[in-house]
This record gives structure tokens, C-alpha cells and sequence, in this order.
């Protein structure tokens, strides 16, 4: 038994810091989420130089291994930085999503793109009425000849605007929340009837929500065969789930370190808070919960990386998603209330970082759903 | 990074696994899962099956009886004990005094205390806590005064677990009035038939008399039952509190009752013609609990891996007594929601050897609310749940 990073693993983690430490303190960030893109394409290419975008992918594919530990290891980084960069869209999930489902022309025609930093897509797969269900797909995906002919809606489509691709879901067969029936389609973002209404996120983010009006792509756009698409997109889900997870232990840590130190030096009635027993225990309890999560992932990282059953991976990863929409609700809620007024201003870091983990909470699946899916798995 | 046991411990994993399933003695077994408390002779019996087997006491050093084991082999071994649901030692003695004794008792102190507590031939107590002395112990008022070759002990000692049965005392008394409190207590080991002691059972909540009063009554005490120096008893008691917190999460057990949850739930009818394995609202605590055990699991996985790199035991005990203790009670009120009804009965009688009465209710389900009442214990002692935060806040995040 050993839980300590490898020398890879380490020199991953001291890159993301340099990195944050030299190029992304909250008002740079601040500017970037502000600019028009939404994110930094200067940075993204840096990510490329620093080989970043290959640690998702395996090494057949190219990439560093696609250990979901690493992935672990370098979210949680960005976690504490908070970094709007679209890594999560475009090389976990998009990414991922070609790696799992397209074919060998499919991946060495994308993946190299993606790793070298040429690339932004997008996976579009939520819709209005589908809540955290993968399997509820009402997109249809009627073949007409060597075209497919995609109609329907898509919601938070993370990444949406600065996409030059889209990942599409839809059904081409089946009930709507039928396993068997759903595929998926690699889109151009400029064809003719995909209409995007572009947004910011409540965490800093872009995203859109997509429709899609009798819009025909060719046959060959399509991942791996037809209506076969759900188990490979519940490796990928299960996978980003793992990362965001990840992702909102370093958040997390950041929220309880600034809180500690807050408390430490806000003084009220001649005295620092973080004297009062009131929020002293409070704040054990950010740090338990923080230890919690950080295991739980932990857990949920070395069981997919382990030879483990899919149904066993699945469950690991429901019971981390759990567990850390828990951890989420105290420790960021926790946070604020000690900080009191000023952890509401838009000015402090604090805010951003309760922002980003609430989204996480919610990104595929809040704990409710977890909880459930863990326990029919 | 992986969380796999390496070759050799796996073949000790298996080694002692079939030990526990061929010796921990079947009828014991049955009473554990009935919930029947097991007699003093059962417990010493089972200790003295772990003592023929060199087993008895894994944390000791070699000298002294224990094994020679590593922190994993040890965590192996209490889970897998754990597992099958035999009692840990009862750990005044093999855990709690012991180790004061090797660290600060005399060459003839250890000679003659250890080996007895090793074989469980003699029972300990703890006499620590006092009525008005319980999160702060060190405000602690019964008095030990020299005169000549003894001390004379007044005073009285509360929350006395299992005193009933025990042979010898380990007190913390004060001998020293004039100085800081934490600076005038001394360690002293009591005979329990020294003339002058003397035993109020407290019955509690859950009709049992766990814990006891005890009285000292000018007590004359030999002072060569000192332990180390005269007032530094309060840090070599602080010593003790750091040390032997292995299997403090509970994990094994929380396993065990989990399982015992799965099963009663799958044949409780849920009144509506489906079982409560199928209630929605059940399953998901029931879910919340077990996610519950795997993340402490693993944290406390992670606390023995660093231990076996060679770092010491920080605040991480504190963290997995206030979690594991935490889970126990949610997982006691689960086993209480099950039961409803049948909950109610209180006949703590049938839960006790040679119960010749009527057994009410179905299974153990009326031992449910008595396990449930008993168990607010867990987050009260061993330094209660708001002293383990006071320790995480200090330790850990220097406030």
C-alpha cells in the first residue's frame, strides 16, 4: 500500500503550481474571464507546450496514460486556481469521448489536434428535460442516405462557443431514455441550422445552449456504431466526474485555508474570530469533510485505474460524486458564513471558488443521484 | 500509488483470517450476532486463545509479549478480528495501562504487571474521570497524600467501565494542590481490594450497569505503586491519550452492522407490501452510510500508509474517532428505523446470558433502541467529539 504520488506524478502537480504561481492570481484571471473568449488561448497553448493535454489519453492514443489518478493530481491544482480553461469539455470529455467511441481514422485525425492545443470542441448531450439521466436522449438522428439528419436541443453545452466542433448526442432508435438507440455525431459548429445562444456560467465559464434544426451531417460523422454510444459515454461521464471531484478537493482546501487565515486576522470585539469556539469547530469539521473527500476521490481514481469490473468503477465513482456533493454544501457554505459580508463580495476569491464547487455539485449528477445510482449498482 | 496489500501480506491476510474463522469460538460468535453481551469468562477465554497464539497483544513490543508486526500486518489483523465480530481486549489493561508501564514504570513495576494483563489473568479499570472532572480532567480533585512507605487516596472516581470485574485501578490522583493543575497529578495503580474501595454501579439509559462510581476511603496506598515521578502523572497519561488509537474508526464493525443492516432490511416489511430494502427513503441513507464508511476507510487507509512510511500519528486520530464514531450512531438509529415497533419493548433482560423469560419481538430488533442508547457513549468518551475538534484546530489549522 502506498498513497504517495509518483516522480511523474509529482512533477505534474509542481508544473500546474509554477504555472498558477507565475501566470493565473485572481485578477489575471479576473481579465481572462472577462476577455472575449472567455479563456486565455495563450495559456491553452502553453498547456500544449507543457504537455497538459495529453495526460487524459492513453498511451496508444498518444497521450501521457490517461490514469485517472494523474487527471486527479493536476485537477485538483486547478481546482485551487480555479482555471476557466476549457480542459474539462474539450480534453476529458470530448477528448475522452473520441478516444472510447471513434475509430482509428476518427482519433488520428482529432486527437493529435487536441493535444497540440488546435482544437475546442464541445460535448452537447444534456438536454432540458434530461436532468442527470445519460440515457434520456429526445435529439433524434434520422438517416437519410449517407446524411443523418440531427434535430432537437441541447442545454449547457460547456465550452459551446469557443467550440470548432461539437460532440453531439442523439437517438436514432428507441424509447426516450432507452440504453440502446443513442449515438454520437462529431458536428461542425458553422453548419447550417445549428443555431447557438452563447452564455457565461455562474463559475466564470462560456457555454450555450444549441439547437439543432434538420441539421444533416454525413453518416461517417458518427462515433462507432449506430445507437451504441451509452456505455462508452458512461466511461467518459464516469471519468470528468472523477477530475471535477478531484477539482473541488483543491477548491475546497483553498476555501478552508482562506478561512482559517481569515479568521486569524479579522478581529471583532478586540479578539481574531478564529478564537471563538463557535467557529473553531466549524472549521474542524471544513477540514474533516476536506479529508473525506480527498480519501473518497482518492478511492474513485485508484479503483478506475484498477482492473476492477465497470460496475464496480461506476459504483466508486458514484460514492466519491456523493460524498463530495457533501462536503461541498458544508465546507463552501461553511466558508462564507465565517468570512461573513466581505465572503459575499464579487472582489474575493471566496465567492468565485463557492461558485465553481456549486456548479461541480450539480456537473453529472448532485449527490441525490449518486446516492441512488450507488446503491443500484 | 495503490492500496494493495503486497504478496506477504496477503498470505497474512490469509493466515489470519482462517485463525479467526477456526478459533474465535462459535458460540461466542452466535452471541455476538444475537447481541448478547459476552460474560467476563468468554472474553478472558477468547484473550486466552490470542495468547496461546502469541497474538494477544499486537502493539507491544517484542520484549514484552507483543509481535513484531507492521503498522499494515497490525491493521490486518484488527480487521480482519473485526470481521468476524470477536471483541477487541478490553483495553484498560492491554491498552491503556500497559504502555504507561513500559514507558515509565520500573524494572519491577513491568515484571510484575505486564505479563498478567498479556495472559488476562488480571483485570483493569480506568479511574480517571471524577463528577466534576470530565472534558477537563486535569481540574481532577481526589487526593493522594504520602505518609511514610504509602499514599492515602480520597476521593471518587466516575464513568468506571466494567469496574465490577476488575482486579486493579490506574488512577490519576492529585498530589500536589499548590501548583498548576496540570502540574500536581501523579499516575497510581490501586489494588480494587484495597480496604477503603468500594463500587456504585450507574445504571444506564439502556437498563445496564456499565459503569460505576468508585469510592476511596482513606485508602493506603503502597508508593512503590507509583508510576514514574510524583506529579507527572498528566503527561504520562497524555501519552497514553496520542498512542493506541489503531482500529479507532471502527471500520470492521461498521462492515459487520452494514451487512446486518442490508439483511434486516430485505426482511423488514414496509408495511406497504414491499420490503424496506425497497424504500426509497431507506435505501438512500442506507446508501449515504455505506459511502460513508468507504471514504473513512480510505482516510484511514491513508493515515496508516503514511504511518508506514515512517511519519508519525498526528491529528488523523482525532478525525477517524469523530467520523467512525459519528457513522456508529447514524448506523444505530438505521437499525431503529428498521425495528419500529418492535423497538420499543424494553426487556434488556433478554439480551443477557441465560434469559429465561418470553423473547419479544422478531430477531434482535428490540436490542436495536438498547444498542442505540448505549452507543451515545462513542462520541462522549475517549476524549468526546468537541475535545477531538479542539485537537484537530490546535494541531491542525493553529488556531
Amino acid at each position: 500500500m502506498d498513497f504517495s504520488y509518483s516522480e511523474e506524478q509529482q512533477m505534474l502537480q509542481e508544473s500546474v503550481q509554477k504555472f498558477v504561481h507565475k501566470n493565473y492570481d485572481f485578477d489575471t484571471r479576473k481579465k481572462i474571464m472577462a476577455s472575449a473568449a472567455g479563456y486565455s488561448a495563450a495559456n491553452w497553448q502553453l498547456f500544449a507546450e507543457l504537455g497538459w493535454l495529453t495526460v487524459p489519453f492513453n498511451e496508444a492514443d498518444g497521450g501521457f496514460g490517461g490514469r485517472a489518478v494523474d487527471l486527479m493530481v493536476m485537477m485538483e491544482e486547478f481546482g485551487r486556481a480555479m482555471l476557466v480553461e476549457p480542459f474539462l469539455p474539450t480534453a476529458i470529455l470530448c477528448g475522452g469521448l473520441i478516444s472510447e467511441l471513434g475509430s482509428s481514422a476518427q482519433k488520428s485525425a482529432l486527437l493529435p489536434q487536441i493535444m497540440g492545443g488546435e482544437l475546442q470542441l464541445a460535448l452537447a448531450y444534456a438536454e432540458a428535460g434530461s436532468r442527470f439521466n445519460l440515457a434520456n436522449v429526445t435529439t433524434t438522428a434520422v438517416r437519410k442516405g449517407d446524411e443523418v439528419i440531427l434535430d432537437g436541443t441541447k442545454i449547457l453545452v460547456l465550452n459551446g462557443p469557443a467550440a470548432q466542433h461539437l460532440l453531439v448526442t442523439a437517438r436514432e432508435s428507441g424509447a426516450a431514455t432507452a440504453a440502446r438507440g443513442i449515438s454520437v455525431f462529431l458536428v461542425d459548429s458553422k453548419t447550417a441550422d445549428v443555431s447557438m445562444t452563447k452564455y457565461p456560467t455562474v463559475d466564470g465559464r462560456q457555454a450555450a445552449q444549441i439547437q439543432f434544426k434538420s441539421v444533416r451531417v454525413p453518416v461517417a460523422s458518427r462515433l462507432g456504431a449506430a445507437g451504441a454510444a451509452l456505455d462508452g459515454l458512461n466511461v467518459v461521464i464516469d471519468r470528468a466526474t472523477v477530475a471535477v471531484s478531484a477539482e473541488a478537493v483543491g477548491a475546497l482546501e483553498a476555501l478552508l485555508r482562506k478561512t482559517v487565515e481569515y479568521s486569524k486576522t479579522r478581529k471583532q470585539f478586540d479578539v481574531p474570530i478564529g478564537s471563538f469556539q463557535a467557529l473553531q469547530h466549524r472549521m474542524a469539521d471544513m477540514f474533516i469533510e476536506c479529508q473525506l473527500a480527498r480519501s473518497i476521490v482518492l478511492r474513485a481514481a485508484m479503483i478506475l485505474d484498477s482492473k476492477d469490473s465497470a460496475q464496480e468503477k461506476s459504483k466508486a465513482v458514484s460514492a466519491a460524486k456523493c460524498r463530495i456533493g457533501k462536503a461541498i454544501k458544508k465546507v463552501s457554505q461553511e466558508a462564507i458564513q465565517i468570512h461573513g459580508g466581505i465572503g459575499m463580495t464579487d472582489e474575493l476569491d471566496v465567492a468565485h471558488l463557492f461558485k465553481r464547487v456549486t456548479a461541480i455539485d450539480l456537473l453529472f449528477g448532485n449527490g441525490d443521484f449518486h446516492a441512488a445510482r450507488f446503491a443500484s449498482l | 500509488m495503490n492500496a494493495e496489500f503486497t504478496a506477504e501480506e496477503i498470505v497474512f491476510q490469509k493466515d489470519v483470517r482462517e485463525f479467526m474463522q477456526n478459533e474465535f469460538p462459535a458460540e461466542m460468535k452466535q452471541k455476538i450476532d444475537a447481541n448478547i453481551r459476552l460474560s467476563k469468562a468468554e472474553t478472558v477465554r477468547w484473550q486466552k486463545i490470542l495468547y496461546q497464539k502469541g497474538w494477544a497483544a499486537p502493539n507491544w513490543p517484542v520484549e514484552h509479549g507483543g509481535t513484531g508486526w507492521t503498522a499494515t500486518e497490525k491493521y490486518i489483523f484488527a480487521t480482519e478480528m473485526g470481521l468476524v465480530g470477536a471483541p477487541e481486549p478490553v483495553p484498560f489493561g492491554m491498552k491503556m495501562v500497559a504502555p504507561v508501564i513500559m514507558a515509565y514504570g520500573s524494572a519491577e513495576q513491568t515484571q510484575r504487571f505486564l505479563p498478567d494483563i498479556l495472559e488476562s489473568n488480571v483485570w483493569w479499570c480506568q479511574g480517571y474521570s471524577e463528577p466534576n472532572s470530565g472534558s477537563d480532567l486535569a481540574s481532577l480533585k481526589t487526593t493522594a497524600i504520602r505518609d511514610g512507605d504509602h499514599y492515602v487516596v480520597n476521593g471518587s472516581k466516575t464513568w468506571n467501565t466494567y469496574g465490577q470485574f476488575a482486579d486493579w485501578i490506574f488512577c490519576l490522583v492529585r498530589t500536589d494542590n499548590t501548583v498548576k493543575k496540570q502540574e500536581g497529578i501523579s499516575f497510581l495503580l490501586i489494588d480494587m481490594k484495597t480496604p477503603g474501595v468500594s463500587l456504585k454501579p450507574i445504571v444506564l439509559l439502556d437498563g445496564h450497569p456499565e459503569v460505576n462510581e468508585v469510592f476511596f476511603d482513606d485508602v493506603r496506598v503502597p508508593a512503590n505503586n507509583l508510576i514514574g515521578e510524583e506529579n507527572k502523572g498528566w503527561t504520562y497519561a497524555k501519552v497514553l491519550l496520542t498512542h493506541e488509537r489503531t482500529n479507532i474508526a471502527g471500520v470492521p464493525r461498521g462492515k459487520r452492522r452494514l451487512l446486518a443492516l442490508q439483511r434486516i432490511a430485505a426482511n423488514t416489511d414496509d408495511g406497504f407490501g414491499g420490503s424496506m430494502a425497497n424504500n426509497p427513503g431507506f435505501r438512500h441513507k442506507l446508501a449515504r452510510a455505506e459511502i460513508e464508511l468507504l471514504a473513512l476507510e480510505y482516510a484511514e487507509l491513508r493515515t496508516l500508509a503514511a504511518l508506514s512510511v515512517g511519519k508519525a500519528p498526528g491529528p488523523e486520530s482525532s478525525i477517524l474517532k469523530i467520523v467512525g464514531t459519528e457513522l456508529a450512531q447514524s448506523m444505530d438509529e438505521l437499525f431503529v428505523e428498521l425495528a419500529a415497533y418492535h423497538s420499543l419493548p424494553f426487556l434488556p433482560d433478554q439480551f443477557e446470558e441465560g434469559f429465561q423469560g418470553v423473547h419479544i419481538g422478531p430477531g434482535n430488533s428490540a436490542a436495536a433502541a438498547l444498542t442505540y442508547f448505549n452507543n451515545r457513549k462513542l462520541t462522549i468518551f475517549g476524549g468526546s467529539n468537541e475535545v477531538q475538534r479542539n485537537i484537530i484546530c490546535k494541531a491542525v489549522l493553529g488556531l
